[in-house]
């Protein structure tokens, strides 16, 4: 499809088993912004069986309209059946820019999706916007995360592009907006070559840290395991959720769902301590949105400290503790 | 059963800077390397093998150099190596690549099982494996974190955010590998001595019967306007000093007024 023919600013609304996914919120928010610069209409396109309920929300939360395409065949996500409903959607309608979160799901089908449409998608985006050419460029890390990279698709259209959960703040949900919902009838084969045996709900205790509103994070310089009980004491006198760099995750004391970072989770808290944490690239694009930031290193030239507004310099060892003295002599 | 394994060389580094004057990449003492993720596919290839017999081909698509990993590949216990290598095939985004190596897969032909890391450490875009499969019309699993194959179907395990699916897909099918599904053997000094008598062969494009226009550049509707590092504003930054109890005591000042006691 080429330019002038297309026009829209498309997000894929993921929801599984019925339930939104937060992250198309978000990118609805964004969309919105694309839209103050480029003028086109913000249309979440919404895939399953029984889901068209879920239209209000999405323009409760900003979209002008919503593409409801429901089918039995497409009640539980399979890649091909979801993949073809969603090309014949794109040829039908021609968005100029398509949208998806970088979920399993959004990862899995937005390659597939690309390729019948011979155009472009760049994966796993925090941010998107428009150059000085006034180009669509979306924003990558690339090589590890060391470096960022801009990246557009000049030519061809729809402009793909998975984006990052968390990165984008979803805008207030308003439940007078009016917007116009899109039924359409479509007609889609199961995949008789792929078969969903069994789910398995993970379990998961506590608040997550991209929901947490003050966290404590430690890093490679905590000395052992024990000492974490001393962080998780201070997160907790605080309000705050453990979480950490990836070393701890690396070395096993701590579960993957608590790193902060490039390969673990973005979160932006009103607060988060740092404790014994440098502050590498990786890390720091996971949590440089926070409102206020903290940093205990004993290095005082450590990267976390270019971002930091309060900090101290010197072994948390010693610090930890009396801090918790001090908060418990107060309460 | 005949399984293709994907492979990619990726720079050795997690560190790569800017040429301040130029604005490229510095490639300057930067080595080369297999991507991690795709010594995991390796291994998950060589586990069926060895359980149920196979022989496990390794494809990668890059400059000759490239035929270094593949080495690696041999001497860890693959049977049989193809470097795509070729002018033609540089610059390629997700989909050129994608097309390529679809190319590679019809010409080596009755695979069951292709087999890729999950990503590759330098783009990152984990989806080199989704496209490919949507090129041969394949179904796949990706993300898988074990892998069996049966009744001729492969049988995996993946995350979504909220649970942890069992799915399974008919060969010939795709699977995308995450690090937790094994840890990749080493090549034993044994596996580099087999490595040096296999077969290796290097195809250009001509050779998959490619059309130069979907490869390399022509081929890519995506390009890379600008790389830059990440800049961050400097923030001025209170520095608490003194005995620990005294910096404690303004940490807790600070707290306080901050509205989390
Ligand atoms: C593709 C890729 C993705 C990555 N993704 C992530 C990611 O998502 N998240 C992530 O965190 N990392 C990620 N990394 C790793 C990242 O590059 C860094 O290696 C990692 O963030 C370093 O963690 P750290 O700051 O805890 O450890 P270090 O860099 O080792 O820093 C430890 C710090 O502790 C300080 N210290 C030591 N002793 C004490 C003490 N007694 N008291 C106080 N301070 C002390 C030191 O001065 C130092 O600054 C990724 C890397 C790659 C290549």
């Amino acid at each position: 499809m080429t330019k002038n023919e297309a026009n829209g600013i498309w997000v894929f609304a993921e929801q599984r088993n019925g339930v939104l996914d937060k992250t198309p919120l978000e990118l609805i928010a964004k969309a919105l912004e694309l839209k103050e610069t480029i003028g086109e209409e913000v249309t979440a396109v919404l895939m399953g069986q029984d889901v068209a309920g879920l239209a209000d929300s999405l323009i409760a939360y900003g979209a002008d309209k919503v593409i409801v395409a429901e089918h039995a065949n497409l009640k539980v996500y399979s890649a091909r059946p979801y993949q073809k409903v969603a090309v014949e959607l794109v040829n039908k309608y021609k968005p100029s820019i398509f949208i998806f979160p970088a979920t399993a799901q959004g990862r899995d089908l937005a390659p597939r999706v690309m390729c019948t449409l011979g155009t472009g998608l760049t994966a796993d985006a925090v941010d998107l916007g428009f150059d000085d050419e006034g180009a669509f460029v979306q924003t990558t890390p690339a090589f590890g995360g060391s470096l960022l990279a801009h990246i557009a698709i000049p030519e061809l259209r729809p402009q793909m592009v998975t984006v990052r959960a968390h990165v984008f703040d979803a805008r207030e949900p308003d439940f007078s907006r009016k917007g116009e919902v899109i039924v359409e009838t479509v007609e889609v084969d199961a995949d008789p070559d792929y078969e969903v045996l069994s789910v398995e709900p993970i379990v998961k205790n506590g608040v997550a840290i991209h929901e947490a509103e003050v966290l404590v994070a430690g890093g490679r310089g905590i000395k052992n395991e024990e000492d974490l009980a001393q962080l998780r004491e201070l997160a907790s006198l605080i309000g705050g959720e453990l979480a950490c760099s990836r070393p701890l995750v690396d070395d096993g004391w701590l579960d993957h769902s608590l790193q902060i970072g490039q390969s673990g989770t973005t979160v932006k808290p009103k607060f988060i301590l740092n404790i014994g944490i440098s502050g590498s690239v990786q890390y720091m694009v996971g949590m440089q949105k926070a409102q206020t930031i903290a940093t205990i290193n004993t290095y005082d030239r450590a990267e976390l400290f270019d971002i930091t507004q309060y900090g101290v310099v010197a072994d948390y060892a010693k610090i930890v503790p009396a801090i918790i003295d001090e908060i418990k002599a107060r309460k | 059963m005949k399984i293709l394994v994907f492979v990619k060389q990726v720079p050795d580094t997690t560190d790569v800077k800017l040429d301040p004057k130029t604005g490229n990449l510095n490639r300057e003492g930067v080595v080369s390397m297999m991507n991690p993720l795709d010594a995991n596919g390796i291994e998950a290839a060589l586990q069926l093998k060895e359980k149920y017999g196979a022989t496990v081909d390794v494809v990668s698509m890059g400059p000759p150099q490239a035929m270094d990993v593949l080495k690696k590949a041999l001497a860890m216990g693959c049977d049989e190596a193809f470097l795509l290598s070729d002018r033609v095939f540089g610059g390629a985004d997700t989909l050129a690549t994608g097309y390529t190596l679809a190319k590679a897969a019809e010409k080596i032909g009755d695979y069951d099982l292709l087999i890729f890391g999950r990503h590759a450490s330098d783009g990152e875009t984990a989806q080199t494996g989704p496209v490919t499969a949507a090129f041969l019309g394949v179904p796949q699993i990706s993300l898988a974190k074990s892998l069996d194959v049966q009744d001729g179907w492969a049988v995996c395990t993946r995350d979504t955010e909220d649970a942890t699916e069992t799915v399974r897909a008919k060969l010939p099918a795709l699977v995308t590998v995450c690090a937790e599904i094994n840890t990749p053997r080493y090549a034993s000094g044994k596996g580099i001595i087999q490595a040096m008598k296999k077969p290796r062969t290097t195809w250009n494009h001509e050779d998959l019967g490619a059309d130069p226009a979907k490869c390399g550049i022509p081929g890519s509707p995506s390009e890379t306007k600008r790389l830059f590092e990440p800049k961050h504003e400097k923030v001025d930054t209170v520095i608490f000093k003194g005995e620990p109890e005294e910096i404690a005591k303004q940490f807790v000042d600070m707290l306080e007024a901050q509205h989390l006691l």
